[in-house]
């Protein structure tokens, strides 16, 4: 069987699964800026499936799709440090301020752009968010079938394939004409990790931009090596419509932002009787922290 | 019916009566005679029912073209959907489709206006979509000021649900399937389902009820079930309750366990060697549970609750359920 074209969609995300008492001011809010950017946990599930993909299947290419700042290329060297190809960094202040839909419209143009594929693999959700719609909306633009919470591909074929899901009650076996987009859950297989060989030979892969603002000279490396060259795509080499796009092509707005305050002091001592539980479940859920 | 389905109906029905409109509701499978039995006394005034074989079990493709032209027909002002997986599946699909606008995972729905000081609009009645983002550490009001319909998720167990009447007046619109639907929608196939236990997925809870040696017994730690159940919480163990059997191995906390730091760590009779501690001391927030004043676990906790687990568990599942829906 010939090889597969694959593309991974992938994000950068702040960590905030670890927001600890050293990540909260003095006002007891999130400070983002001390959160680690990572990548998405379950968009390394999805590189790890493609990954597998291409070791049973010989030929196939991984290509790696991010939307986000300029530093969202460590993203896309930390998948090349894993196996996958190469990677399209689609970057422009013109996406700023998307909400899902206007994500998915900018990466399913750029997708339209990068010529032929065969199967798109995302992550479920991003921990940002927590929304999981990029994927089926990405699916969606480019009328393509789509399969959620996918753990395993079972079975590639010239043209079909066949994936096993979980859902919250078990598991289903689902086959689906290819080209198509997947979105791995995190009961998926853990990402490999790195592997030393990729790793010398990507640790100088740069964007173009990064190449200029580099106080190094990439030059003679790049051109030397042209796999050193991570691919910006910018609003105009996606053929989109400007009012589709960030906050302009966001049907959601963001009408109010409440912090949820998380109070660091002395324990407080409360007494099995009714008062003592009611005033802490009360604060529990007021505080946002249940409920 | 799903359970998030009968309390969107429920909700549904109040947000319809503030907005002095019609309570639609669409039911697609197979099968579904006499469905309308199970719904309408829930305040609905129109069921759409699409029923066909082809319809169960569920594929995305052409639940979504019904949806699709459904709401293209009768413009619905606001779409709920459950956040299972078949909605978290259906519902970015349709708003992508309708380019409407989805919110995930809301927690609390209401009515209000906006006013967009920049343009010089105001917005009436619109649906404020409220939900937790950034792992849970802000709260989020979302609104659609333009786009229709209004399209938001909600988990199972958030809302509550009640009848309006068993007699309500609602009416059965049966819809012709194969008009809403073509062959081309039929290309991805189930071949096989079976039910399964779930996984534990201790390190991805943001919430965990967490037991010990002093909860005392295997049925005490059922509470404990009970309690996570209600908060959406998964349940942990420290050794000492993993060696009584109280617990399985894979829900081990501490050293030799697994690590975990989630919003809030729940510690019900835990004594909090070093051990333990080292496995969830970095949880944003801790309560401990215990009837000894002195467990070393108090030292580090937020909350210190003296008490007895079978009293005091209970009280919080009574609390909980009558505060939040």
């Amino acid at each position: 069987m010939k090889g597969l074209k694959i593309i991974v969609l992938a994000k950068q995300v702040p960590d905030t699964r670890n927001v600890g008492k050293d990540a909260m001011k003095a006002d007891g809010t999130v400070n983002r800026g001390a959160l680690p950017a990572i990548f998405n946990p379950e968009d390394l599930n999805a590189l790890e499936l493609a990954l597998r993909v291409k070791d049973k299947v010989p030929g196939t290419t991984i290509t790696i799709l991010t939307m986000g700042p300029g530093r969202a290329a460590e993203i896309i060297r930390e998948g090349l440090y894993r196996g996958a190809d190469g990677g399209i960094l689609l970057t422009d202040r013109a996406f700023a301020g998307s909400d899902t839909l206007a994500t998915s419209y900018a990466l399913a143009q750029a997708i339209r752009e990068m010529g032929h594929f065969d199967l798109i693999v995302a992550g479920r959700q991003a921990i940002d968010g927590d929304t999981a719609q990029v994927g089926p909306q990405v699916a969606e633009k480019l009328h393509l079938p789509q399969v959620t919470y996918v753990e395993e591909v079972l079975k590639i074929e010239k043209s079909t394939i066949t994936v096993r899901r979980r859902l919250d009650n078990g598991v289903e076996t689902v086959q689906s004409p290819l080209p198509m987009l997947v979105t791995v859950n995190s009961s998926a297989p853990e990402c490999r990790s790195r592997n030393v060989k990729m790793l010398m030979k990507y640790k100088h892969a740069r964007t173009i931009t990064e190449k200029q603002e580099a106080t190094e000279d990439y030059t003679h490396l790049c051109d030397s090596r042209p796999f050193l060259l991570i691919r910006e795509m910018t609003v105009n080499d996606i053929k989109a419509e400007a009012e589709q796009l960030g906050l302009t092509g966001s049907p959601t707005k963001v009408k109010k932002i409440d912090n949820v305050v998380l109070q660091a002091k002395d324990a407080k001592k409360l007494s099995g009787a009714d008062e003592g539980i009611n005033e802490l479940m009360r604060e529990l859920i007021e505080s946002h922290v249940i409920g | 019916m799903s359970e998030v389905s009968l309390e969107l109906l429920t909700k549904g029905r109040s947000l319809a009566n503030q907005l002095s409109c019609l309570l639609e509701a669409v039911v697609v499978g197979s099968g579904l005679k006499g469905i309308e039995k199970q719904i309408i006394p829930y305040g609905c005034d129109v069921l759409h029912v699409a029923d066909d074989p082809r319809l169960e079990p569920y594929t995305t493709m052409p639940h979504s073209a019904i949806l699709i032209k459904l709401f293209n027909e009768e413009k619905p002002q606001i779409a709920l959907m459950g956040a299972t997986p078949i909605g978290r599946d259906l519902g970015p699909r349709v708003s992508s489709a309708l380019h409407s606008g989805l919110t995930a995972d809301c927690t609390s729905l209401e009515i209000g206006d906006h006013e967009d000081k920049k343009a010089g609009q105001v917005y009436k009645d619109l649906l404020y979509q409220i939900r937790p983002a950034f792992g849970g550490n802000i709260i989020a009001t979302i609104i659609n000021p333009d786009c229709r319909p209004q399209m938001a998720t909600v988990r199972e167990g958030v809302m509550k649900k009640e009848k309006v009447s068993a007699s309500y007046p609602g009416k059965v619109n049966q819809l012709d399937v194969s008009k809403y639907v073509s062959d081309l929608d039929f290309v991805v196939r189930i071949i096989e389902r079976h039910t399964e236990k779930k996984k534990i997925n201790i390190k991805g809870a943001s919430i965990i009820v967490s037991g010990g040696y002093g909860v005392g017994s295997k049925e005490n730690f059922k509470l404990l079930y009970d309690l996570a159940a209600v908060l959406g919480a998964e349940v942990g163990a420290s050794r000492a309750a993993v060696d009584a059997g109280y617990a399985e191995h894979d829900r081990q906390i501490g050293q030799t366990g697994i690590t975990v730091r989630p919003k809030l760590y729940i510690a019900c009779g835990i004594s909090g060697q070093v051990q333990h501690r080292a496995g969830m001391e970095e949880s944003s927030q801790i309560i401990s549970i215990n009837s000894d004043i002195d467990a070393p676990i108090n030292s580090i906790a937020d909350y210190v609750i003296t008490g007895d687990i079978s009293e005091i568990v209970p009280k919080m599942i009574k609390y909980y359920k009558q505060n939040t829906k």
